[in-house]
């Protein structure tokens, strides 16, 4: 049994998994689906600086800041004890383009080779680590939302916002990974 | 005199009852069923691979299927969540009926949404798996997080300058 988890989750169970975390949610408090609020629960808890978009009761929605301190012990349990003992597999094509682009590392989540505490100082740790960071939250607040707000509980709902936005998601995404990264790899 | 005391008191009265009721919002039994299923949603993230950059890097390229399947599945089982709570009026485990706020249309879900796009492609994270790499160990996200955060903070600080 533990040997079976321990393999990589097939995406229909990890997305029927996912998918069930709304009616959860609904049915523990009504509490809908999202996870980019939490960053702004914390920039009104810790430096809401006057800000009228941060004034406001954060902590009738504390239930938001516990379920993503569960989300990163979930995943130090999960890393720690149901770890998979095979190495990683990345798609043939991706690894191709990638490593003609300088990544040289295809071993863990993501390339240590530019996300590591040593090359934050370079130019390309910074943009991934840092300026990537600053757009994620920006843009999500800008959005009113992200994959879990817009593309997975807006969409059980069929918001149409939210298909728009998951629409751009995408968009920005793939332009990026196609006509960016390139550039940004290399320096 | 008399009558305006009296309704300090009771004024002084609700004050406590909202008081309790703002620690308690912050209670760790209060909150333990959304921790609960924040650590399952955490495991999840890990073993299907989703906290991964790669697996994000893939999903741009069309390379692989996985996380179109993911999202993809979790849409449909969505849908029919909230379509089987709406039809026989399902209601929380407290008894309360289950209302799920419409969203409204701004400009900010495209230049956001293009923005944020732009982040994924970048981090190779959406902010729920910012939170399961740090727990996974990546700890240089904590920077990311961080930077997340501040990215949030000035959205907060530009909002009525930008084009809604």
């Amino acid at each position: 049994m533990l040997e079976f988890i321990k393999q990589p989750w097939a995406w229909y169970v990890a997305g029927a998994l996912i998918g069930l975390t709304v009616p959860t949610l609904l049915i523990l408090g009504n509490k809908t689906f999202g996870i980019s609020s939490s960053l702004r629960h914390i920039c009104a808890a810790c430096f809401p600086s006057n800000i009228s978009y941060f004034k406001y009761n954060w902590k009738k929605e504390a239930w938001n800041l516990f379920f993503v301190a569960g989300v990163l012990i979930g995943a130090m349990i999960a890393s720690t004890f149901l770890k998979d003992p095979n190495a990683f597999v990345v798609a043939e094509k991706t690894k191709a383009v990638l490593q003609q682009n300088n990544v040289k590392d295809f071993s863990h989540i993501a390339p240590t080779d530019i996300f590591s505490w040593e090359s934050i100082l370079t130019l390309r740790g910074f943009i991934f680590i840092v300026l990537g960071g600053f757009l994620v939250g920006f843009g999500t607040r800008y959005a009113g939302g992200c994959t879990s707000g817009h593309s997975i509980m807006g969409l059980s709902n069929l918001q149409l916002p939210s298909l728009i936005a998951t629409i751009c998601f995408m968009t920005g995404g793939i332009f990026f990974t196609w006509f960016v990264l390139p550039l940004i790899l290399n320096f | 005199m008399t009558n305006n005391n009296i309704t300090k008191e009771v004024s002084d009265e609700f004050k406590s009852v909202a008081e309790i009721n703002s620690t308690k919002e912050f209670s760790l039994v209060k909150n333990l069923k959304f921790l609960l299923v924040g650590i399952f949603f955490g495991i999840i993230f890990v073993k299907a691979e989703i906290i991964s950059w790669f697996r994000i890097q893939e999903m741009f390229r069309f390379d692989s299927f996985h996380m179109y399947g993911v999202i993809g599945t979790a849409v449909v089982v969505g849908v029919i969540s909230v379509f089987i709570i709406k039809r026989f009026k399902i209601k929380t485990i407290s008894g309360d009926d289950i209302k799920i706020e419409p969203k409204t249309f701004n400009k900010g879900q495209i230049y956001g949404g293009l923005i944020f796009g732009f982040g994924w492609a970048l981090t190779g994270a959406c902010p729920g798996p910012l939170f399961a790499q740090i727990g996974s160990g990546l700890t240089v996200v904590i920077v990311t997080f961080l930077s997340a955060v501040f990215g949030t903070w000035m959205y907060g600080y530009l909002k009525d300058k930008l084009p809604h």
